[in-house]
């Protein structure tokens, strides 16, 4: 399952803070090409911490984070985006008072290049340009299945809708490593279940996904590794199977959460 | 002598930023309605000159109240644009009233003390602007003891940390919006009253008032008593030295190339955000 | 339908010369232009971007200043013994010239002032309106100080195998501003339904998220910056050279203002808004004034319109309306979005 097990994401030793704070301290873990792994663990643990840090929102205060090959470390959160690692947001995240269509040809703007001159003098090009992006936008909402809803406002898409538009605009900015921060949450389960199926179709495409996720279900049914975070630390790093059976895992988090999840 | 003004504008400023995140543009009308009233009730009204400064500057109080209720109230948790927009349409509405009562002229205020300067040691200090200055002093210890002492000041104090958090522990924001607002209008008026007299009452003066006030909260950092004094003092001094060695033309200029330097180096301000209210 | 609608509008704006015989409502017709022109280029940054500059009046002073000058020519002291001297230039050179600076500084504010949001980002922006409104008084050498630039030469063009030909008159500047002003307008329009002016709306509505899917934030701030100031200071040049005299208060912040409440009022974030907004009240003084109403009054009625558009019509004049329009046509069909980035969706 784990695609080619090349290492993309590597994470090492990262440490944040905030003021006399420590959030998350040496950190260490590694993503896989192809691979979904999640990060789990309490709240508080250092979850979305540690995606801050990955996609250029917060500023490590040690350790290196690389990405194929490139030092993420201090490199703004556009420029991450170039090279392929694109995030989703915990709270629900889009471009409320565009429409549907338009939050995705935001999305693509890294596959756009005409240049300001051209677009002030209105060459052809940039109208050419502009009927690709359409296209490329109607197959990623098709895609993600929310094509109907093309000229709706996204402020007036349903919960679940609008945290598929969430995975599309990121989807449009073409990642090779996609991040996700808690998508499911407050979804009901049949939007879950068409979340999960979508993962699957994303996974498929050959990107790699990494998630933090409080649905133990969904965490253990969809992913190659799960690594759990404790006040943090990193108390666990496995293939779901032995995360569930870990001890410590058990004592610090799972316990009560996993046995109503199964219950 | 500015300093103290200079401080007490940036500190009613400064209140009314950091608790209520609105910025002000009333401010500097505030001041001119201060000094104006002063005018009023001297020279139209000949009350006497102590009791006119207690007069105008509650007065300011009751108008920043006023302002607070009506045009702000309703506009609780509209973004930052949406208030200064309104506080743009309140500020040219108050400056052509003023304009049209008042007229274009610039009135002077005599003022009760005696022309002749204190001289001490060889420095010779005219008693009015003295006066301006320990009453400024006042004002402003008053105002630290307010924010730190009372009961409402507490409110301030812990609206400023988080308006949220302070709503669920039982803080009136209602009432700590309007003690705000009407506190720093408060200390404008004053400041325009006791300034008025000693230099002349034009309607435009609240202009210029406003953005040098904007000047010493930018340089003492958005939100802080403390940086909002120094800042003041500060500013007075630059202005000094600005006009001293440039020229006279350029004086005003330095609050605001000031603000420029200041916010390309620390954008915060020079006293950080821990520092702040308190 | 839509292009039968814009070119009637056009025809008729062509032809307003023609059955309006009175030089007076020509020359405010003028004047109320070269605003529009100046509210629609805020507009790029505020109700695109999101940024509230108060300092617009900045760009519509230097291009005034710079177009004055370089068609006057001048000679400074940069330093007591450091004479620069400018002989006179052809207008339109100037007025390219006026265009170019007042794009620099765009760039150059835009790169200082968005390291900084919010009410930081406005005071900045007062702040270098205030400074330039100071050295333009002060700098007598240069700017002649509150004398003023006197004697500006109109705009002349001469054309191979024809005669010069001055724009002298209200005609002729009604159609130059006529013409700056559409070409302001295809500018913008092109610019905001392109992936720059996307970007720009991004950044506007969700900053972290635009950031998130690759959209550099300081470039497409300054960007917008820099072609904002630049339609500003054609602006400015433009009413330089139709009054021909320019002084310190073209950098008033009042004038700013006056930009701030047309893009306000006609709708923030849409190509028709300041247009709307800049008619009403470009023309607006001129009605009070027939009423014999005092300008005090009238800033008064300004400032209270202000207030009252804010709270009863957030978005402005055009989006009410189009949302009303398309209410009437469509009951059941959802809202229009209040600024379009599709081509042709075009609200004239």
């Amino acid at each position: 399952m784990s695609g080619d097990g090349k290492t993309a994401l590597s994470v090492d030793r990262l440490s944040i803070r905030f003021g006399g704070l420590t959030a998350v301290e040496s950190m260490t873990f590694d993503v896989r090409e192809g691979e979904v792994l999640s990060l789990i663990g309490p709240n508080g643990a250092g979850k979305t911490s540690a995606f801050n840090a990955i996609t250029g929102y917060l500023p490590a205060a040690s350790g290196e984070i690389v990405y194929r090959g490139v030092r993420l470390n201090g490199l703004k959160p556009s420029r991450i985006a170039v090279l392929g690692v694109v995030r989703t947001f915990q709270k629900t995240s889009v471009f409320a008072g565009r429409t549907v269509l338009d939050n995705i040809l935001i999305g693509l703007h890294l596959q756009s290049r005409q240049s300001v001159l051209a677009i002030i003098l209105g060459l052809p090009s940039v109208a050419r340009e502009e009927r690709r992006l359409v296209e490329q936008a109607r197959e990623v909402l098709n895609f993600v299945g929310i094509e109907s809803h093309k000229d709706k406002l996204a402020s007036s898409l349903a919960y679940g809708e609008l945290r598929m538009l969430e995975v599309a605009v990121a989807l449009a900015a073409r990642p090779t490593l996609l991040l996700l921060d808690e998508p499911v949450a407050g979804m009901n389960s049949t939007e879950t279940m068409n979340f999960m199926a979508m993962l699957g179709r994303i996974r498929a495409r050959g990107v790699t996904i990494l998630l933090v996720e409080h649905d133990m279900k969904m965490v253990m049914r969809i992913s190659d590794r799960v690594v759990c975070l404790n006040q943090g630390h990193i108390i666990a790093d496995g293939p779901p199977a032995d995360i569930q059976r870990h001890p410590d895992v058990i004592r610090a988090y799972l316990g009560e959460r996993h046995a109503r999840a199964q219950g | 002598m500015l300093g103290g003004i200079y401080a007490l504008l940036g500190i009613g400023l400064t209140l009314i930023f950091g608790i209520m995140r609105v910025v002000n543009f009333t401010h500097g009308e505030l001041y001119s309605f201060g000094a104006y009233m002063m005018f009023m009730f001297v020279m139209l009204l000949h009350l006497d000159f102590f009791l006119s400064l207690v007069l105008a500057t509650a007065l300011g109080v009751a108008l920043g109240a006023v302002i607070e209720f009506v045009l702000l109230r309703r506009l609780r948790g509209a973004d930052i644009d949406t208030t200064m927009l309104v506080m743009i349409g309140a500020w040219i509405a108050m400056q052509n009233v003023e304009q049209l009562i008042w007229s274009g002229v610039a009135k002077s205020i005599t003022s009760p003390f005696p022309s002749a300067p204190l001289v001490l040691g060889g420095i010779s200090v005219a008693w009015s602007r003295l006066f301006v200055f320990a009453v400024a002093l006042l004002l402003i210890a008053g105002t630290y003891a307010l924010v730190d002492r009372t009961r409402i000041g507490r409110a301030m104090r812990a609206t400023f940390q988080d308006g949220d958090t302070a709503r669920l522990m039982g803080v009136d924001i209602d009432t700590t919006y309007l003690a705000t607002f009407a506190l720093g209008s408060g200390l404008a008026a004053a400041a325009g009253a006791l300034l008025g007299p000693v230099f002349v009452v034009t309607p435009g003066m609240g202009d210029l008032a406003a953005l040098k006030a904007f000047a010493i909260v930018i340089l003492g950092g958005l939100g802080s008593i403390l940086g909002a004094t120094i800042g003041g003092f500060l500013l007075a001094f630059i202005e000094e030295l600005g006009a001293g060695y440039l020229s006279s033309g350029y004086r005003d200029a330095m609050g605001f190339a000031l603000i420029i330097l200041v916010l390309l180096m620390r954008p915060t301000g020079l006293i950080s955000r821990k520092d702040r209210i308190g | 339908m839509r292009r039968l609608a814009i070119l009637a509008l056009l025809a008729l704006l062509l032809s307003v010369p023609l059955w309006v015989g009175n030089f007076y409502v020509l020359h405010v017709l003028i004047v109320t232009g070269i605003f529009t022109i100046a509210a629609m280029s805020l507009n790029l940054l505020l109700g695109y971007t999101g940024q509230l500059s108060l300092g617009h009046a900045v760009f519509f002073g230097i291009g005034a200043y710079v177009s004055a000058l370089v068609s006057l020519g001048f000679a400074v002291h940069l330093a007591p013994d450091w004479l620069v001297t400018l002989d006179p230039q052809p207008v339109w050179l100037a007025m390219l010239c006026a265009v170019a600076i007042a794009g620099l500084c765009g760039w150059a504010i835009g790169r200082v002032s968005f390291k900084v949001r919010g009410a930081y980002f406005v005071i900045v922006t007062i702040s270098f309106a205030e400074v330039a409104r100071l050295v333009a008084l002060n700098w007598d050498e240069l700017t002649q100080g509150p004398m003023a630039l006197n004697n500006i030469p109109p705009l002349a063009v001469s054309l191979p195998g024809l005669d010069e030909f001055d724009f002298i008159g209200k005609v002729p500047n009604y159609y130059l501003v006529l013409v700056a002003a559409i070409l302001a307008y295809v500018v913008i329009a092109r610019l905001v339904h392109s992936r720059a002016g996307r970007a720009m709306i991004a950044l506007k509505e969700n900053e972290p998220l635009a950031s998130s899917v690759g959209i550099e934030v300081t470039r497409y701030l300054v960007l917008a910056a820099v072609v904002s100031a630049a339609i500003a200071g054609a602006a400015g040049a433009l009413y330089a050279h139709y009054i021909q005299i320019v002084d310190p208060n073209v950098f008033m912040f009042l004038y700013t203002v006056t930009m701030v409440i047309m893009v306000v009022a006609g709708g923030k974030g849409t190509l028709a808004g300041p247009i709307v907004g800049g008619l009403i009240f470009g023309l607006l003084p001129e009605v009070l004034r027939s009423f014999a109403i005092r300008p005090e009054v009238q800033w008064v009625a300004y400032g209270v319109l202000m207030i009252l558009i804010v709270y009863l019509l957030p978005n402005g004049i055009v989006p009410a309306v189009a949302s009303l329009w398309n209410r009437a046509g469509r009951a059941d069909a959802p809202a229009a979005p209040t600024t379009g980035s599709s081509p042709g969706r075009i609200v004239p």
